[in-house]
């Protein structure tokens, strides 16, 4: 439909065309242009969360304690699923953090398209920004979640080993692992509200079947050797035994989990990344 | 002849409007679900700009009047590409930006933090935003509200503090929506003098603006938008003469 004059000016002039999207590479360098942006918006938004209550930020480490708590009591003491577990504490800590961080991060990545509705009117930048404000914003609760796990360790006896060094990097695998989940649950969740309805069940399932609060090697004992490896390998059980390797003594997992580990860890922040990319013009 | 930044191609823009959605009944919903039918929600199309086409150049300072609703907010939010046209296309040479930045701000932290969130998201780097910090301070005239949260302020007090930051900075394409000036007589005098400063330094320039004084002022051009389509384009004299005659016309009417 371009009339031939404009077509003539666009092409003399190089113009480009508001509606299309830079190239990959080009979008990828646009977006680390806004890391400030995207650590700004992070910080605002947990400050805005805490600002109605009277304990402030300290929630970020009292609700990770009381989850803990809660679970050791339903878990620990009534339900008695420590079979075959030393140190339980720790290893109930480790899971419920580990696995609560995947799903605070996946259900708010869910709606973080939509909630900016005002912003991605107002303001032009790659939209990329907004999964991933969200994702620094959960990290950096996560972070201070690891250290309740550390001082929970010590506390049961665990002893300072040389594994510890390794708790950065399981938390880079695991961070860049769910990155890559949030962008794809982002870009189906800015096209339907629907996604948020689902997800609450998704999640629960996945969380049983990852171990969270029961040794996989113990529970699946009974069942065929498929059902075993399928749970062990599945991200979310891969996590959390990544941080529970670094941090207990008791329990130590083959180097096939860490390869794991790296595995879903490149695969899916790439998929991801390209799969948000691909939406970017439906985001407008 | 100079040169072209803002080439607006056959631009058409649709709003889907969804009336009545969610107030149907689950057991309505069902239905619907199982019979296959299309769900009782209605949805309305509304055709905000029907066709549009226009070229900007250089130093142009372009006025868009017309009555609430003819288009010109929606224009405008496609030439800065946060409104994808359904139809067409608009060419710029470079990413044109809308002023304004409220959106991007954030109730719960303090206005000096809101300085920096605002700077960012227009895209100016942590240095150049302390080099204008003094100047949004200044210009905002807020005292020492400026460390309390944004949420503690008046709403003018808001109003003035969202200006200052959009103003900070110059754009080679600026879209205007003068809307934004609001508060007071007095700082409203003072953001339309921004505004035009504004305007003088960028490249190009579109302004919305509801008092036609101002568009006298500063544009060189104007365009009269009416229910879409642009109804006249042309000098500035000429097209607001004409939109003020048919105004007139219709209140006899």
């Amino acid at each position: 439909m371009t009339t031939s004059s404009n077509a003539e000016l666009i092409k003399q002039y190089q113009l480009t065309s508001v509606s299309k999207t830079a190239p990959l590479r080009e979008y990828l360098k646009d977006t680390w242009q806004r890391v400030d942006f995207i650590k700004e918006l992070a910080n605002a938004r947990s400050t805005q969360q805490y600002s109605d209550s009277l304990l402030g930020r300290l929630w970020q480490l009292v609700t990770p304690l009381l989850n803990a708590a809660i679970y050791f009591l339903i878990f620990g003491v009534l339900l008695g699923t420590r079979k075959g577990i030393e140190n339980f504490p720790a290893f109930l800590v480790a899971g419920v953090f580990a696995f609560n961080f995947m799903q605070t991060t996946i259900t708010a990545s869910a709606s973080c398209i939509p909630k900016n509705d005002r912003l991605i009117k107002a303001i032009h930048f790659p939209k990329l920004v907004l999964p991933l404000a969200t994702a620094v914003n959960q990290v950096q609760q996560y972070m201070i979640s690891l250290g309740v796990l550390v001082v929970v360790a010590l506390l049961t006896g665990e002893p300072i080993t040389l594994m510890w060094l390794a708790l950065p990097i399981a938390l880079l695998l695991q961070a860049s692992f769910i990155a890559g989940i949030s962008l794809i649950v982002a870009r189906w969740g800015a096209r339907s509200k629907d996604i948020t309805q689902l997800l609450p069940f998704f999640l629960r399932t996945w969380r049983y079947v990852s171990g969270v609060f029961f040794s996989i090697t113990v529970f699946t004992s009974k069942f065929p050797h498929w059902i075993g490896v399928g749970l062990k390998y599945n991200p979310g059980a891969v996590y959390i035994d990544l941080i529970r390797d670094c941090v207990m003594n008791t329990i130590s997992v083959s180097y096939k989990i860490w390869v794991a580990g790296v595995v879903w860890a490149v695969m899916f922040s790439i998929i991801g990344l390209v799969y948000f990319y691909r939406g970017e013009r439906t985001y407008v | 002849m100079s040169k072209p930044t803002v080439v607006i191609d056959d631009v058409h823009i649709h709003y889907r409007v969804v009336l009545g959605a969610g107030i149907g009944s689950a057991a309505g919903a069902l239905r619907s679900l199982v019979s296959g039918k299309k769900p009782s929600q209605v949805v309305k199309q509304v055709h905000a700009v029907r066709g549009v086409s226009m070229v900007a150049y250089e130093g142009d300072v372009v006025g868009l009047v017309g009555r609430n609703g003819s288009g010109k907010s929606s224009l405008l939010r496609s030439i800065a590409g946060l409104q994808k046209p359904s139809q067409g296309d608009v060419y710029t040479s470079s990413q044109a930006s809308l002023l304004g930045v409220g959106a991007a701000l954030n109730k719960s932290i303090t206005g000096n933090r809101n300085i920096t969130l605002g700077g960012l998201a227009m895209g100016m780097s942590r240095d150049e935003i302390e080099e204008l910090r003094p100047q949004i301070i200044d210009f905002a005239d807020i005292g020492e509200f400026i460390d309390l949260p944004m949420g503690t302020y008046s709403s003018g007090m808001q109003a003035r503090l969202r200006f200052a930051i959009a103003a900070a900075r110059q754009h080679e394409i600026l879209l205007v929506d003068e809307a934004l000036s609001t508060g007071d007589t007095e700082f409203r005098r003072r953001s339309q003098a921004k505004i035009r400063e504004l305007a003088s330094d960028a490249g190009t320039v579109f302004l919305v603006a509801h008092g036609h004084n101002m568009i006298r002022e500063v544009c060189n051009r104007a365009v009269w938008m009416d229910k879409g389509v642009i109804r006249l384009q042309g000098e500035t004299q000429e097209v607001l003469d004409a939109y003020e005659a048919d105004m007139e016309a219709k209140k006899k009417a």
